[in-house]
């Protein structure tokens, strides 16, 4: 592979953050950006061990009819690639075993969630052992909410990063782990990488709307052990630039907008460890 | 064999669909109730085992973290009562299919044999002391709607927790018996209308029988022989006239023959509305352009196009879905904004959908007198059509970027549920230009997307009556935005690829319509309809070629693309099914197998339809000007005004769509420095790496209908172009749509009112005319949906006479755009424009029950010069902020710039420009069309009052940070003095639900 930075944003089955989020990428300094809709994938025109970088964007996948992001995992889990027979999900553990970033955004994140990608505490790749449910709301909402990002944490997307201030827009965003233990163990690993915070960013909140669906311990984001497989389920994607600020007509903030950083963070990573 | 999986919370899991189903239960229908859990319900049918079932259980069907599982063994436990909600056989049941698609992906490998079907239900388990009664209520008045689904409920006493519910599989049974039946017309009037009637094909007497005249004539007996038929028309013909010719496909109010009579009997003729007024205004506007004409496409697709820069173009459409919507709120409203969907996509070679906008009007929520028959609760109707329009928005990623939320009494019999949405397609496809359709002879006719079933049969011919007893069942759908996304995910790619040639929606008529407007390009086609993909067996020709099942394109593919097509459909899952080919030969023919169907002159089918014959006569209203006293309070009237339904804050709404989807909002629907100001427009920057932007912007005024249409429509022009350029479009680049509602105008017996219905279309067509030329906006498509009435026994509503302007236009830079919030202390208020004595029908007249006469009227010609001046000092950079005065007044539209705004106002009702009997509350709450507040920093003041010279342009107020709204009255005195929260909380209370 030549020395280039390449990004792949997979879309179909009713992902739909796609350009945006390919957007982001090339706005990162990403070499390649290839939207791929999951069909080539399926029929063995487009592979991801190709690439560095893999993006699942938000979306609804097949209608998030069975709860978020199931059947889409399902698919992920039993659909095969024509040709060699193997099924789709052999790709992916592969390519997490090259130590390669993968980012999911809302579907996305909830997608790798229900795969078992993350938070994969031992580990153990392809268990769910967290899940992503019905906002205590009960309702679908479009808002923008405060994080903060811990700098503890291995996560390799939020380095150098404080606060963050991105929109949510989801019904089904809150976090609920199978046990304590589990919880614990997340904590421990730094892998609750962003949490729900107040407007100041001092500190995680369990209030209604700052923390937006009642996720257990605010969290937001979620990597894994190597921290380089991240989801969260507010759109860095949709804040690329200021003009993405629901209040950029009265506030003087820099051009570039804050989810931008999540993506110069990934691809800066593969430009010096990857490549 | 039918198996049951049943898949619930496990108890330490919080399930907030029941929580918020108990809320609902309480505090819509007041009946007492604890608690209430769900169950979900998955019925499969096929042939799978046990391990298998418990396997889908555990992997797609449930969660592992926070559900438990059943297969064949009840779930429920604990509960008083048990209500279970299924689909009726042949409803779309979206979640059964993805069930269904999960199961067979699951077990792909050992090819599950036999027919797979998944059907889902909900159980409903309430803790509540209650009778059977009040159970059965909570069934049919809040979880099921009989139309579409049904119910079963079991006491506790009755419930086996071995067997639970008795599985019901609600499969369609259907024979495959196709028949094209004949149907003689040589009959007397009385039995050709009751032929119409009995068909539900809404066709009048005079239309049966230009039927009736062309079958008898011999060339066409002559060539009806050469092909198989007979002298008597086929089942498959009559129905295919009937959908092309209804009011919704053909608009024959809009296009009949008008003799209008004014007050003073002065006559005019008028031969089509839409072409006198309609058409021609578009026209003329457009000639004054000259060669800068940006409209591209008006009036002869499925949406309007203009351009947007040199390398793309601007499509935009908007529909209404309102007589679903009233049976079945939920599925009406999904089918409605997915349907408009196909309108932008199906124009031209296709476009991508970059924004939804989606405008209601619905009676109080809050009714409380006894409901007329088969009338749905407003509130059951919001709250349905409010999540039926988040489904189908968000689910197909478009963000819903616009709308309002109109309240009147009247519109209990009929709910408007307007969903527009626009697209962006490259100015140029395969090196022509994209927005004209080509079709040559020889080309497949090609349908994709989803399979055909008995959804929606006579769609477009119930439309076109008022809704009665006897409407059809059939007639309402629920909208599949994901199988709808797949194939507009593939048919982007398809255009790219230059694959086809044209493309259209199945909407209104089914296959009627869309093959037979896309063969009147090349002059004829041939299909055969068992080629059609069928949901289920039991369909008669004429009704595949008449259903108006969602989801669906047709498509002209040049015949050395259909291989290619194909394969990359069967690629990307969308099904792809060539019917027959487009032809020369000037035939609509249909066959069923090899037996023509129908053979149809396309020139009778298109333009065979007799002409209406009506008559308008106009009487103006002669109300007296309400004596009503000043109040003595006119904070406490601020806050009541505030927190009137056509006002208050619409945020628990707004929030709930995803108005940020495809990552170039601009100006969201809620502004200001809590994130929850109204904003007057949206804008959009739908190329990413480019600072152009689109704006959208709605005006809608019904209540001023009961005084005088013409104003009414000259106000909803204003507000919507208002709207536009309050957030910065340029007035130069600026298209509108119409979209009328209207009651039935045509006299009979059922309207004797019909000629001064009629007279009120006229009145609104003619200001359209007028304002859309004084503006130089053309409108460049419409719609309209002409029986918004509801009949049963003696009751009748009919919905006020209502216009829907839609604006689209451009702003060079979105990085000047501005917002409606006061930005800074110190910074100048000021009004833009006069302000009249012009109650009439405002919102502070109904506030005290009455109505008067003095309408506000527009005087374009000021207006105009104000809004291209405003769009100056915005391109200076020169504004802070600028919001739209409507609903309401100047004083609604201040407190709604200072709470947005998080900031206080000090303003002098004595310096507002007016003219009138000098009262507060008149000056303070007067609707005048037309201005504009404005907040503007000292700094930049004489600049902006230099582009003001000679205009009206008055310093009201100024901003502070005192956080009180405080207003001094036309004597000095203090007369409001509020605190900005309180405020915002009398505006945001009435709807945040």
């Amino acid at each position: 592979m030549a020395k280039e930075v390449r990004s792949i944003v997979i879309t179909g089955n009713g992902t739909n953050c796609e350009m945006e989020m390919a957007h982001a990428c090339r706005l990162a300094g990403s070499d390649v950006v290839d939207i791929v809709h999951i069909s080539d994938i399926l029929w063995g025109e487009k592979r991801l061990e190709d690439y560095h970088f893999l993006n699942l964007p938000g979306g609804f996948l097949d209608g998030d009819d069975l709860g978020s992001a199931k059947a889409g995992a399902n698919r992920f889990l039993h659909a095969r690639i024509r040709g060699t027979g193997r099924p789709l999900f052999e790709q992916v553990i592969h390519f997490v075993e090259q130590g390669k970033l993968i980012l999911g955004v809302c579907n996305g994140f909830q997608l790798m969630v229900k795969l078992g990608l993350l938070p994969a505490v031992d580990g153990d790749y392809g268990r769910q052992t967290l899940t992503l449910t019905f906002n205590d709301s009960g309702r679908f909402e479009d808002r923008w909410v405060h994080m903060i990002a811990d700098p503890e944490s291995p996560c390799v997307f939020t380095r150098g990063l404080g606060g963050l201030y991105l929109p949510v827009r989801h019904g089904e965003g809150k976090v609920v782990a199978a046990h304590e233990g589990l919880l614990k163990r997340l904590h421990e690993g730094r892998q609750a990488v962003l949490r729900y915070s107040t407007p100041d960013y001092s500190s995680p909140t369990m209030d209604y709307p700052l923390n937006p669906n009642g996720s257990v311990d605010a969290i937001a984001g979620i990597c894994d052990r190597t921290g380089r497989l991240f989801g969260l389920m507010p759109h860095p994607e949709a804040y690329l630039h200021a003009t993405n600020h629901p209040r950029w007509t009265r506030e003087n903030l820099p051009e570039e907008g804050m989810g931008l950083s999540l993506f110069r963070n990934a691809v800066e990573f593969i430009r010096n460890e990857l490549l | 064999m039918i198996h049951r999986i049943e898949v619930g919370f496990k108890q330490s899991v919080r399930d907030v669909l029941g929580e918020r189903t108990c809320k609902r239960i309480v505090a819509n229908l007041g009946i007492d109730v604890r608690e209430v859990r769900t169950i979900e319900v998955f019925t499969v049918e096929g042939s799978f085992s046990r391990e298998e079932l418990e396997v889908a259980a555990a992997g797609p069907f449930s969660d592992p973290v926070i559900q438990v599982y059943s297969v064949d063994r009840p779930l429920a436990r604990n509960f008083d009562w048990l209500i279970e909600v299924g689909f009726r056989p042949g409803v779309t049941d979206n979640v059964g299919k993805t069930a269904r698609e999960a199961l067979e992906l699951l077990y792909a490998e050992r090819g599950a044999g036999g027919r797979v079907a998944v059907y889902t239900s909900r159980q409903y388990l309430i803790m509540a002391d209650i009778d059977r009664k009040n159970v059965d209520a909570i069934a049919s008045k809040l979880l099921a709607n009989d139309l579409i689904e049904r119910y079963a409920i079991m006491g506790k006493d009755e419930w086996d927790a071995e067997r639970g519910m008795p599985p019901f599989v609600p499969r369609v049974t259907g024979e495959d018996r196709p028949v094209v039946q004949e149907i003689d017309l040589a009959v007397a009037d009385e039995e050709l209308l009751l032929i119409s009637e009995k068909g539900v094909l809404a066709l009048n007497l005079d239309e049966m029988k230009a039927i009736q005249a062309h079958f008898q004539d011999g060339n066409v007996l002559d060539q009806r022989r050469s092909v198989g038929l007979g002298a008597k028309i086929t089942d498959v013909e009559l129905e295919s006239l009937a959908q092309t010719w209804s009011e919704h496909c053909k608009h024959k109010i809009f296009n009949a023959f008008i003799e209008y009579c004014d007050e003073e009997g002065n006559g005019i003729v008028i031969d089509s509305l839409f072409t006198s007024y309609i058409k021609e205004s578009t026209r003329i506007v457009r000639e004054s352009r000259g060669d800068k004409d940006w409209c591209r496409s008006v009036f002869v697709d499925n949406a309007g196009v203009i351009k947007f820069n040199d390398d793309y173009n601007l499509i935009f459409k908007v529909e209404t879905h309102n007589s679903p919507s009233a049976l079945d709120p939920y599925g009406g409203a999904l089918t409605g904004i997915v349907g408009v969907n196909r309108d932008p996509f199906g124009t031209g070679t296709g476009a991508k959908l970059i924004f939804n906008t989606d405008v209601f009007c619905f009676a109080s929520p809050f009714f409380d007198k006894p409901l007329p028959k088969r009338i749905l609760h407003p509130r059951r109707i919001y709250d349905g059509v409010r999540e039926g329009v988040e489904h189908g928005g968000n689910k197909s990623g478009i963000p819903t970027v616009n709308g309002c939320i109109v309240f009147d009494e009247r519109y209990l019999g009929k709910p408007l549920v307007y969903c527009g949405t626009g697209g962006m397609a490259p100015a140029r496809s395969m090196g022509k230009p994209s927005h004209r359709k080509e079709i040559r002879p020889g080309d497949a006719v090609v349908m994709t997307g989803g399979r055909i079933g008995k959804d929606g049969i006579h769609g477009a011919t119930f439309s076109s009556e008022e809704l009665h007893e006897g409407s059809p069942v059939t007639a309402v759908q629920i909208g599949d935005p994901i199988t709808q996304k797949k194939m507009t995910d593939f048919l982007l790619r398809a255009r790219d690829l230059g694959l086809y040639r044209a493309i259209t929606d199945n909407g209104a008529g089914g296959l009627s319509s869309s093959v037979g407007e896309m063969a009147s390009l090349c002059g004829g086609c041939e299909i055969d309809l068992q080629k059609a993909p069928l949901k289920y067996a039991g369909l008669q020709p004429w009704e595949i070629l008449v259903s108006e099942a969602q989801e669906r394109m047709t498509l002209a593919v040049p015949p050395e693309n259909i291989e290619e097509f194909k394969l990359l459909a069967e690629k990307m899952a969308v099904e792809a099914t060539v019917l027959g080919t487009f032809t020369d030969t000037g035939k609509f023919h249909i066959r069923y197998g090899e037996q023509t169907a129908a053979y149809l002159d396309m020139d009778f089918l298109h333009n065979g339809v007799p002409q209406l014959r009506l008559t308008a006569r106009w009487l103006p209203t002669c109300r007296e000007t309400p004596r009503i006293a000043e109040p003595a309070d006119y904070g406490k009237a601020l806050h009541e005004i505030l927190g009137r339904l056509n006002i208050c804050s619409k945020e628990s709404v707004v929030r709930q769509y995803d108005h940020e989807v495809q990552g170039g909002s601009v100006v969201k629907p809620l502004v200001g420095s809590m994130n929850d100001g109204p904003s007057d427009a949206a804008v959009v920057r739908p190329i990413l790496d480019s600072f152009e932007g689109v704006v959208v912007a709605n005006g809608i005024c019904p209540r001023y209908s009961d005084i005088d249409t013409y104003h009414m429509a000259a106000c909803a022009i204003d507000e919507a172009i208002r709207n536009a350029v309050a957030v910065g479009a340029s007035l130069d680049h600026l298209a509108g749509l119409d979209n009328f509602c209207w009651c039935d105008p045509v006299e009979s017996k059922k309207t004797p009112d019909g000629a001064y219905k009629l007279a009120q279309l006229v009145r609104a067509n003619k200001a359209l005319y007028d304002y859309t030329i004084a503006y130089g906006v053309p409108c460049i498509s419409g719609k309209d949906s002409m029986k918004n009435d509801y009949i049963i026994g003696d009751t009748k509503i009919s919905i006020p006479p209502t216009l829907l302007f839609s604006a689209i236009g451009r702003i060079a830079d979105v990085r000047k755009a501005v917002t409606m919030d006061a930005k800074r202390p110190g910074d100048i208020v000021y009004i833009l424009g006069e302000t009249y004595e012009e109650l009439g029908a405002s919102e502070w007249y109904a506030h005290h029950g009455f109505i008067g006469h003095s309408v506000p009227r527009v005087n374009a010609g000021r207006a105009k010069k104000r809004y291209q001046a405003i769009g100056r000092a915005i391109d200076q950079g020169l504004v802070a902020s600028c919001h739209d005065c409507s609903d309401g007044g100047l004083g609604i539209a201040i407190a709604e710039t200072a709470f947005a705004g998080g900031l206080g106002i000090d303003m002098d009702l004595a310096k507002v420009p007016y003219e009138g009997q000098r009262r507060n509350d008149y000056m303070f709450f007067s609707e005048s069309q037309s201005r504009l507040i404005v907040t503007v920093h000292r700094d930049l003041q004489e600049s902006f009052e230099k582009i003001f010279e000679g205009q009206c342009c008055a310093e009201i107020g100024i901003v502070n940070d005192t956080g009180i709204f405080s207003v001094r009255g036309i004597e000095g005195q203090l007369i409001i003095s509020e605190p900005l929260e309180g405020l915002k909380a009398s505006w945001q209370r009435p709807l945040n639900f």
